[in-house]
């Protein structure tokens, strides 16, 4: 047992080395605790791609992709203990999937010149390259996402919101705080009234708030949760008959987990998203041969087609299509992190390159730059069909409010460069 | 053997009443601080610092400082995770209004506010005790957390509510930011625990934590022979507050960089620590070490073995973390509720008789 223990150790010394011929992918999950029901699907999808890559392509350029999960748990402390252990082993980009750890992360991967990628979470204003050298959140960020609900509502009322009231029900965290400023600009602009109700972590108790709900009447509740407080809410919801297709949540509040649970009392709940839903795509043929029935899928390899899966899925596909252009740019197959931000800066999404990967219409069209690491920012809407059990997108990807989050992101972002004495790069 | 008083004389009072009166005890304690400031920093990385180091010596203190209180006063307290936070905030408060002072200070003065506001929540452990008294306490951790998250003057009306800290040096040594070498770092919050120990050590020998300690085991007692229950528990809340305020202060500057407070100093941060007070030994300053090791190591060692030396997918072994944690300390309160300082204190006790014992 000695002798099996010590060769198993040192086996494992000798994979932890450095194996520059890989390129190696971090993923920093979290499949234990309050989140988990988010976190596994997003983890499968983004693992499945890489191992779909590997097993079809044999990599990226001709060089295979090592996946290093790490559990978080959610847990900023833990992510920190992730980043450290994983970046030794040339990490070419990160996606914590957790606003929290993004935060932790910002500084850190700036100083050892990694990319950070957070889609659709993480902080807003790091859309402003120009600031933010290593943080890229493209294609949108929960200011667009908070845009993209009130334009909806606008198309749905014929263009004039004035007299509505919006009440907005989040997570009091720094995730859930981040759209207040930008619905408080643009209930100015709109002249809609914003009711901002806080739900404490983890959620499970929204009495209260929904019975200022009831008693306030608002037209129109918008959500940012995350984990156990979206399928409360809208339990909730449905408990005090608020009317479903009155009630949007922002993307992390629009999986199957949240609206199985209520059954039929949920159908017609709204949700913003910035990728396709379903399965109808040729990539997912591709996936069941060569990952799924070969039996590699990651975890129990249940939730290919969840909308959660499909988002850690075109987050590999972006990271992906990154690397492909970090190659082209460096002209070598492995790449370096700091060539793989280079990469990303690059990057280039278009309908044709959707296409041409089996995913034609599975996400919006977008480019980055040096000054805009946040795409171009365009959000369609999905809704949940309970007697089918399936999402629908009800609206394309749109153009948010471009003026109102530009001044925003621009505040917040000259904030934080002088906070930290950043000087701009672009 | 080795380990023995035998042959070890005393010529003066002072010499008889130091804290390691055993030659070997002295003498490994000069070794561990020489490896401590002397060959660690050396050889450090970024990996060891932040991931067991640092967490280790930032937990310490907090243990000690709750230690202080519940070990050694007797005075049950839930509120370690608010008073860290309030010790957090009141450092980035002044990092941020002072960006020229040193570190140094900041930390310091961030203890000092924190032993002020403790006194403040200490006040109602004049009249209620026992489980009241840590309902009160549960009341503070609540009361502040939401207090932080509430008034955005404390985290400089940010958009997001969470609290950054800025880069910040002590004599031209970066501290806190990501620039900060792990060397540096590591031997800030090493300094902080060492002198913290040596002051908690000596109070608690010393008139002060004696009155501490007849309040603890019989408080009526205590007052009729002429202790001031009032000064007593209010020096406990005090000093307490203060490591606690140092250790978040350091937590949030050094360690993590960055902090929600709800997050972070949510209530299983009181109870992460109270378990590595009730596992290390109520009543040692030895015991706060010896708990904040167990806790902060042994998830990082069960996640090594499990994943990178077995492979073991990572939710299984995150899972098998918790029931062995969670064995571990029943266990531990089972055979030996006295926590690990008393392991210690009776492998000494076989150690002085060793090789002849009887």
């Amino acid at each position: 047992m000695k002798l099996k223990l010590a060769t198993a150790a040192l086996s494992a010394l000798m994979a932890a080395g450095p194996a520059l011929a890989d390129l190696v992918i971090p993923d920093l999950s979290y499949r234990t605790g309050p989140y988990a029901a988010g976190g596994i699907p997003f983890s499968d999808g983004y693992n499945d791609y890489f191992t779909l890559l590997n097993e079809r392509d044999g990599g990226i350029g001709g060089v295979p992709i090592r996946m290093v999960e790490c559990e978080t748990g959610y847990n900023t402390e833990k992510g920190v203990e992730c980043y450290e252990a994983t970046k030794g082993e040339g990490a070419l980009v990160y996606q914590p999937l957790s606003t929290g750890i993004t935060y932790q992360l910002i500084p850190k991967v700036t100083a050892d010149d990694i990319p950070l990628h957070t889609m659709g979470y993480g902080r807003t204003s790091a859309k402003n390259g120009d600031v933010f050298s290593h943080t890229f959140n493209y294609p949108a960020n929960y200011w667009d996402g908070a845009s993209g609900a009130v334009n909806y509502l606008l198309e749905e009322n014929g263009g004039d919101l004035s007299g509505k009231k919006i009440a907005l029900v989040y997570h009091n965290s720094a995730y859930g705080k981040e759209p207040i400023r930008t619905l408080e600009e643009l209930s100015k602009k709109h002249g809609f009234e914003l009711v901002a109700l806080p739900v404490d972590h983890p959620g499970q108790e929204q009495k209260s708030q929904w019975l200022q709900i009831r008693r306030d009447r608002p037209d129109y509740v918008l959500m940012w949760g995350w984990g156990v407080m979206n399928q409360v809410a809208v339990q909730e919801a449905a408990n005090i008959r608020f009317p479903m297709e009155n009630f949007i949540g922002i993307w992390w509040s629009g999986s199957e987990n949240d609206v199985l649970p209520a059954g039929e009392a949920a159908n017609g709940y709204k949700a913003l998203t910035f990728h396709n839903v379903g399965t109808d795509f040729p990539v997912f043929d591709d996936l069941q041969k060569h990952v799924v029935d070969a039996g590699k899928a990651a975890g129990a390899g249940d939730q290919v087609g969840t909308v959660l899966y499909n988002r850690g899925l075109y987050a590999a596909v972006l990271a992906a299509e990154a690397i492909k252009k970090a190659q082209e740019i460096s002209g070598n197959a492995e790449i370096t992190p700091s060539e793989m931000r280079a990469g990303m800066e690059a990057l280039e999404m278009t309908e044709e390159k959707m296409a041409e990967l089996g995913l034609a219409n599975f996400g919006p069209t977008f480019s980055v730059s040096c000054e805009n690491h946040g795409g171009d920012a365009l959000v369609g809407v999905t809704q949940w069909d309970a007697a089918n059990k399936t999402w629908t997108l009800i609206s394309d990807f749109k153009q948010t409010d471009g003026e109102v989050i530009g001044a925003l992101i621009d505040e917040d972002s000259a904030a934080y460069a002088a906070e930290n004495n950043i000087e701009g790069r672009c | 053997m080795f380990y023995r008083e035998a042959g070890d004389f005393k010529t003066s009072y002072t010499d008889d009443s130091q804290t390691f009166p055993i030659k070997f005890d002295r003498y490994r304690y000069y070794v561990v601080l020489a490896v401590a400031f002397g060959i660690i920093p050396f050889v450090i990385n970024d990996y060891w610092a932040n991931a067991l180091l640092l967490p280790f010596l930032i937990y310490a203190i907090a243990a000690i400082g709750l230690n202080i209180l519940v070990g050694y006063c007797g005075q049950v307290s839930l509120g370690t995770g608010g008073f860290m936070a309030v010790g957090a905030y009141a450092c980035y408060k002044l990092m941020t209004s002072f960006p020229d002072v040193s570190m140094f200070i900041h930390v310091i003065l961030a203890g000092g506010i924190t032993a002020i506001v403790g006194v403040l929540f200490g006040l109602p452990s004049l009249r209620i005790k026992g489980f009241y008294l840590a309902v009160a306490t549960l009341a503070a951790q609540f009361f502040l957390v939401w207090l932080f998250n509430r008034v955005p003057w404390f985290y400089n009306y940010s958009a997001s509510g969470q609290i950054n800290a800025p880069e910040r040096d002590v004599f031209g040594i970066i501290i806190t930011g990501p620039n900060a070498p792990a060397w540096a770092t590591y031997l800030f919050c090493l300094i902080f625990l060492a002198v913290s120990a040596l002051i908690a050590r000596n109070l608690t020998r010393g008139t002060t934590g004696r009155t501490w300690m007849a309040i603890r085991d019989m408080d009526i007692a205590a007052e009729i022979i002429g202790v001031n229950p009032l000064k007593a528990k209010m020096s406990a809340f005090a000093v307490s507050s203060f490591f606690i305020g140092i250790a978040g202060a350091l937590f949030f500057a050094v360690y993590l960089g960055a902090v929600e407070v709800g997050e972070v100093f949510g209530i299983q941060k009181s109870f992460l620590v109270l378990f590595m007070i009730i596992i290390g030994g109520l009543g040692s300053i030895f015991g706060s070490f010896a708990g904040a090791a167990f806790l902060v190591l042994l998830p990082v060692v069960l996640k090594v073995v499990g994943v990178d030396v077995l492979g073991w997918p990572t939710d299984i072994v995150a899972h098998l973390q918790l029931v062995i944690v969670g064995a571990l300390i029943i266990m531990f309160l089972i055979l030996e509720p006295h926590g690990l300082a008393q392991l210690w204190r009776v492998a000494k006790e076989k150690l002085r008789l060793w090789p002849f014992p009887h």
